[in-house]
């Protein structure tokens, strides 16, 4: 099949990470004919979300230190003599330290039902029972925003790949395609399903506790990302979904409440003025204190004389030295500093504080009483969305293909092709690569920050109200100068990332050492491992982890174009997921590289209507048997009718 | 450029657009004369709602139409059976739902959809609340809605306290809504009713103070939003004060009969009857106002018929009974006597203090700290700058007089949209203030000299008062309800910048009166001086009216009884 690839294109985008689908669609949509390409199998990159046996193959991935690399040369035979070849790498070398725990009770058979599903992924685990295939949310949106993507992903997919990780065949699975299934399946999947019933009942005799067997049960209700970000409601990612209407593929859903972490407790950050006005633990002093300040940071910059009247001598100190002065009690401050502006203590200038404060400030009501929104099915949707978007363009999408080498013209000095994993010789004027795509000699010069994750799952929140369903972000200073404030993501199962009864935590940091020496201090202060359960109501209050991974993730963002060695001036870089909480490094990437190929067009501008399209029969027969994409226009007709629904899902 | 769209241009899209309108607005006129002709030849049936629902549900604000629709239903009702009948009020409450959507704010809609329900046997209210609820969601202001919702918790018999927890969740989401507020002061009367309390009854304390508590972080939280600050006057407000005759006031030589009551009332119109015993036999008068309007008013008077005043008895004993107010005063003139009265006294009655209640001091005292804790915070909010002022005449008006007049003149500044109105209020007070002194004193002479007042009021209650002394204040005339003092004898009002006099008319008592440096222009403006029978000494000086050739005859044609006119 592969062989049935075009050998012409405007712009080969290697990797679908957020920054690159932006780019692809963009191009796409300006008429550019765009092939995209990932040598996973799963989209997104190091954006992407996993279901949790996928993520226990990811995990194997790099823990076996996949070496399997079959070196091929036929490329080397299509170098002609005035060309030179950049080699790209084959190996992924952005995580590492990868280290899993598991604190959830695994007895012997559920020990063998857990191998089994590491062995044989996540097609085994999948015992399609009947809640699952009745919940209708799952069926709907997954069919909506993907399966016409899918199509078009199944039919470059090589034919003898067996259906691993990927986001899109647990779609595939759920929307009926039985066939991928083979009989010997069936009959595990019978079995673990009669196994279950079984446990079932114990499991209500042993209540609130919850197996390692039955994550592994459950695992498809969970979207676990690698990056763990938000989305500031008016951030430009969203300003961008809105404008290109690519929100229309996706769901959002408030963040609800903002948490701080002092003193030993966590408590709910009062931001908004319904906030203010419902908190029980201010007084109304501070509650004015509170509102005055914040008041003051929305519009410091509107009356320029006043602000440089008001606080001209403090542009030298910082934030926290600011905060002292300005009438708010030490609780107050800690807010502002910590959960509303979440800046360093140490470092951040005032004028930064402030901006942050108001950027926070400004982002709130927009869509509810927090500042930022979680896309349903994690993070890993987006990239897939804005690909949805390059497809329904023509653009031309290939999973599991690596790129060899871009072959690079010694003349002119510029790319002119790429040489695919079949030894195919793809033509195209422009390049966007992923910094991970980029082998050691390429890189040997640039100098990488890491980030520190950890994922866990646990039985309860963090803070507890009366209602479970809430999701949360809380931001735990660094202890030490030098170490970075921990970034804490708590989703519920409502965020369709994780099973019911559980939470999903994500913690985020700048790295100082490894993932695990950074997280575990913050990991042991909010929560407990699940197995001291036992020790009966000592410290209930504190959630317990279930299930605990930690990694650490190249940070490829901020390195200059300049650091890479000898590349060509139609090669564009791009990074992977940066440390911040918002993607707005990821749009500004995509819009500058964009605007670099195409000066003078707009930046994703929306899909016109489709009654003002005019169709001209000729153009639209030929670009179909030209590029074999989706004829725009039959896929138009069919969007309009949700532009309601998610319009209203997104307002 | 390959592989793009071809889009139609703005101008075809504007052109198809201008199509589109025209052909709609010809659909709607052609609607409307069709309704219209049909009403006007009685064709009442199914094809006018067809026809109005067209255009009512682009457009739900035509109130003729809804008419219209009310007409033919009415109609439908008579013909039709019970089954078609209740088909089409169910095709009725879902094609006003439609409507509610386009303009959730339609009068005509919501009315139509009460009038419904009104006639509906079994109408399913709950399903109406939940309709409420889902509307409040989207705009939990809107007071549409809420006034339907009222009417449909009244007519459901919804209890008021599932009623208050649904403010509750609509003000922790958004307390700046005055429907729910509103709400609250409707429903916290019913939930905790006070035995001795009219119809806007006091709240016991403990539920005052939960309420004060939730207003005061609303205030904190935003002391800019007026909402919280209009409940919390609702909570600190009192009553309406209980009907009752203030001052009964008998006057020998005049033979005359005054009284006054709490509130302006119309006496010999319908209900408001008052019934005088003399010695105990019923006496039949002639009721009026001392202006002679006989409008309602605080204060009437009768003559009293000779044979009522006989010299020959020790005493007579007066005694009027307001039926309707349930209120009745007795005043005995002893032999030998020119006048006799019975009053309530200002200071024991705490008449002034009206604005705040009478609540316990001890509330009203740590509503006044958390006020200027506010204060310090906002030194320039209006609101909470206007409520210390209100809550520290609720207190003591005599001991904060010095301090409510600094922050008066603070919230001058602040507001000064709104100084004529802070004027007039302060007027009020210092007024109020100078009748307790009065009264404290026991005198009847009033001393309202200096004072920067701009306006007069409360002068029912200086039915007594013989000397009163308005000068150099801000006064722009001497109003009609001045007309009440009967008792008064020298009235100055000089260095103002009085232009009327109406109010100096019919006042029995007057023989001084003292005007200059005011603004008086003609001599006609003292025309109402000649119904002041006993009027001697005028002082009319540095009043532009001097200027006038021939003034001073002019005057002693006008005021021939006036011995000595100043000019």
């Amino acid at each position: 099949m592969a062989d049935s690839l075009p050998s012409e294109f405007d712009v080969i985008v290697i990797g679908t990470g957020l920054p690159e689908s932006i780019f692809a669609a963009a191009c796409s949509r300006s008429g550019q004919r765009v092939l995209h390409v990932d040598s996973r199998s799963y989209y997104g990159g190091n954006w992407a979300s996993f279901s949790f046996s996928g993520l226990l193959s990811w995990i194997k991935e790099y823990q076996e230190n996949n070496d399997i690399v079959i070196e091929s040369s036929i490329w080397k035979e299509q170098i002609l003599e005035n060309e030179e070849a950049i080699v790209l790498s084959r190996k992924n070398r952005t995580i590492q330290n990868v280290e899993v725990f598991c604190y959830a009770s695994q007895n012997l058979h559920e020990d063998i039902e857990e191998t089994g599903a590491l062995q044989k992924n996540h097609a085994s685990v999948t015992s399609a029972n009947s809640t699952e295939a009745a919940d209708p949310n799952c069926l709907s949106t997954e069919e909506v925003s993907l399966s016409p993507l899918n199509s078009e992903v199944t039919a470059y997919q090589t034919p003898n790949s067996d259906t691993e990780v990927a986001p899109e065949v647990n779609d595939a699975e759920v929307t009926g395609k039985k066939e991928s299934h083979s009989d010997d399946k069936t009959s595990e999947e019978e079995t673990s399903k009669n196994k279950s019933t079984a446990e079932d009942s114990t499991e209500q005799l042993k209540k609130n506790r919850i197996a390692y067997s039955q994550i592994i049960k459950e695992g498809r209700r969970f979207n676990i990302d690698l990056v763990s970000k938000l989305l500031y409601s008016r951030g430009l990612l969203i300003d961008l979904l809105i404008k290109s209407n690519v929100s229309r593929y996706a769901e959002f859903k408030n963040i609800t409440r903002i948490l701080s972490f002092r003193e030993g407790r966590v408590e709910q950050v009062p931001c908004s003025r319904a906030d203010v006005f419902n908190n029980r633990h201010l007084t109304v002093i501070e509650k004015r204190m509170l509102m005055k300040f914040l008041t003051f940071c929305m519009e410091y910059e509107e009356h320029p004389d006043e602000y440089k009247g008001e606080y001209k001598a403090y542009e030298t100190i910082t934030f926290s030295e600011f905060l002292k002065t300005q009438k708010l009690t030490p609780n107050l401050q800690y807010f502002v500093l910590h959960s509303i502006a979440m800046t360093s203590e140490t470092t951040s200038s005032t004028i930064d504080g402030l901006k942050a404060t108001k950027n926070f400030l400004h982002c709130l009501g927009r869509y509810g009483n927090t500042p930022f929104l979680f896309p349903l099915y994690g993070q890993g949707e987006l990239p897939q969305c804005f690909c949805r978007m390059c497809a329904v363009f023509g653009g031309i999408y290939c999973l599991r293909h690596s790129i060899q080498c871009l072959v690079v013209d010694k003349e002119s000095g510029k790319c002119k092709a790429v040489i695919d994993q079949f030894g195919q010789r793809i033509n195209s004027k422009h390049f966007l690569v992923e910094d991970s795509y980029f082998s050691e000699n390429t890189c040997s010069l640039v100098q990488y920050r890491q980030i520190s994750r950890a994922v866990l799952i646990t039985d309860r929140s963090v803070l507890k109200t009366n209602s479970e369903q809430q999701i949360s972000i809380l931001t735990v200073p660094g202890e030490e100068p030098e170490t970075f404030a921990v970034r804490v993501i708590e989703l519920c199962s409502s965020t369709m990332t994780c099973m019911k009864g559980t939470y999903l935590v994500h913690l985020t940091c700048t790295s100082f050492k490894t993932a695990r020496e950074d997280l575990e201090p913050v990991v042991q202060k909010l929560f407990i491992p699940y197995t001291e359960m036992e020790i009966e109501n000592e410290e209930v209050e504190k959630p317990r982890i279930l299930w605990a991974l930690y990694f650490n993730m190249r940070d490829s963002s901020k390195v200059s174009r300049n650091c890479y060695n000898d590349l060509p001036p139609n090669v564009y870089v791009c990074s992977g997921p940066d440390c911040g909480l918002g993607n707005d490094n990821a749009v500004k990437q995509a819009e500058t590289l964009f605007q670099q190929i195409c000066p003078n067009e707009d930046f994703c501008p929306p899909p016109p209507n489709p009654e003002d399209i005019v169709l001209d029969e000729e153009s639209s027969q030929s670009e179909a048997s030209e590029s074999s994409a989706i004829p725009p226009n039959s896929e138009t007709p069919k969007e309009n009718t949700n532009i309601g629904n998610s319009e209203e899902s997104c307002e | 450029m390959h592989g793009r769209l071809k889009v139609k241009t703005s101008e075809e899209q504007a052109e198809a657009k201008r199509l589109e309108r025209e052909q709609k607005l010809k659909l709607y006129q052609s609607a409307t004369q069709a309704v219209f002709q049909k009403r006007q030849a009685g064709e009442l049936d199914e094809s006018v709602l067809e026809l109005t629902s067209q255009i009512l549900g682009a457009n739900p604000d035509f109130a003729t139409l809804w008419n219209c629709r009310r007409e033919v239903l009415q109609q439908l009702e008579a013909q039709k059976s019970p089954e078609e009948l209740a088909s089409l009020v169910k095709a009725e409450l879902v094609f006003l739902e439609s409507c509610l959507r386009v303009n959730p704010k339609s009068y005509g809609t919501w009315h139509h959809r009460c009038w419904l329900l009104g006639r509906l046997p079994e109408p399913n209210w709950a399903r109406e609340l939940e309709l409420c609820a889902r509307f409040l969601e989207v705009d939990e202001r809107n007071f549409h809605c809420w006034d339907y919702r009222r009417f449909v918790a009244t007519q459901a018999a919804v209890p008021p306290a599932e009623e208050l927890a649904f403010t509750d969740s609509l003000i922790t989401r958004n307390f700046s809504n005055y429907s729910s507020w509103h709400y609250r002061s409707c429903l916290l009367p019913q939930l905790h009713p006070q035995p001795d309390s009219g119809p806007q009854g006091r709240l016991p304390e403990s539920v005052l103070l939960k309420e004060l508590e939730l207003v005061q972080n609303a205030f904190f939280t935003d002391p800019n939003d007026q909402s919280a600050w209009f409940y919390h006057r609702w909570l600190l407000g009192r009553a309406d004060p209980q009907d009752a005759l203030r001052c009964l006031h008998v006057s020998r030589d005049e033979a005359c009969l005054t009284i006054s009551f709490s509130r302006p009332l119309l006496v010999g119109s319908g209900t408001e009857t008052l019934l005088l015993m003399a010695d105990e036999s019923p006496l039949v008068v002639e009721w009026r106002t001392p202006d002679g309007r006989n409008r309602p008013s605080h204060v009437w008077l009768c003559d009293l018929p000779a044979g009522s005043l006989s010299d020959q008895l020790p005493q007579h004993t007066f005694r009027v009974i307001w039926t309707a107010g349930d209120a009745q005063k007795e005043c005995v003139l002893f032999k030998g006597r020119q006048e006799a009265w019975c009053r309530d006294s200002a200071t024991d009655e705490q008449l002034f203090r009206c604005e705040l209640s009478v609540e316990k001091s001890t509330v009203l005292q740590s509503e006044l700290k958390s006020c200027k804790e506010l204060q310090e915070l906002e030194p320039e909010n209006k609101w909470c700058l206007l409520t210390i002022i209100l809550l520290m005449r609720a207190l003591d008006p005599l001991l904060y007089e010095k301090e409510t007049l600094q922050y008066f003149q603070t919230l001058k500044a602040v507001d000064p949209m709104r100084a004529a109105y802070l004027d007039d209020l302060r007027s009020k007070f210092l007024l109020e203030n100078s009748v307790l002194k009065m009264e404290y004193a026991e005198v009847r002479v009033l001393h309202l000299a200096h004072k920067d007042l701009t306006m007069l009021c409360h002068l029912e209650q200086l039915l007594l008062v013989t000397h009163l002394d308005l000068s150099h204040n801000r006064l722009r005339a001497l109003p009609p309800a001045l007309a009440a003092l009967r008792c008064l004898m020298v009235l100055q009002a000089n260095d103002n910048s009085i232009k009327s006099l109406d109010g100096v008319a019919n006042l029995p008592q007057l023989r001084e009166l003292s005007l200059y440096n005011n603004c008086l222009q003609q001599a006609a403006v003292l025309q109402s001086l000649a119904s002041c029978p006993r009027l001697v000494f005028l002082d009319l000086q540095g009043n532009p009216l001097c200027q006038e050739a021939g003034i001073s005859e002019h005057l002693a044609k006008l005021l021939p009884s006036v011995n000595s006119i100043l000019t």
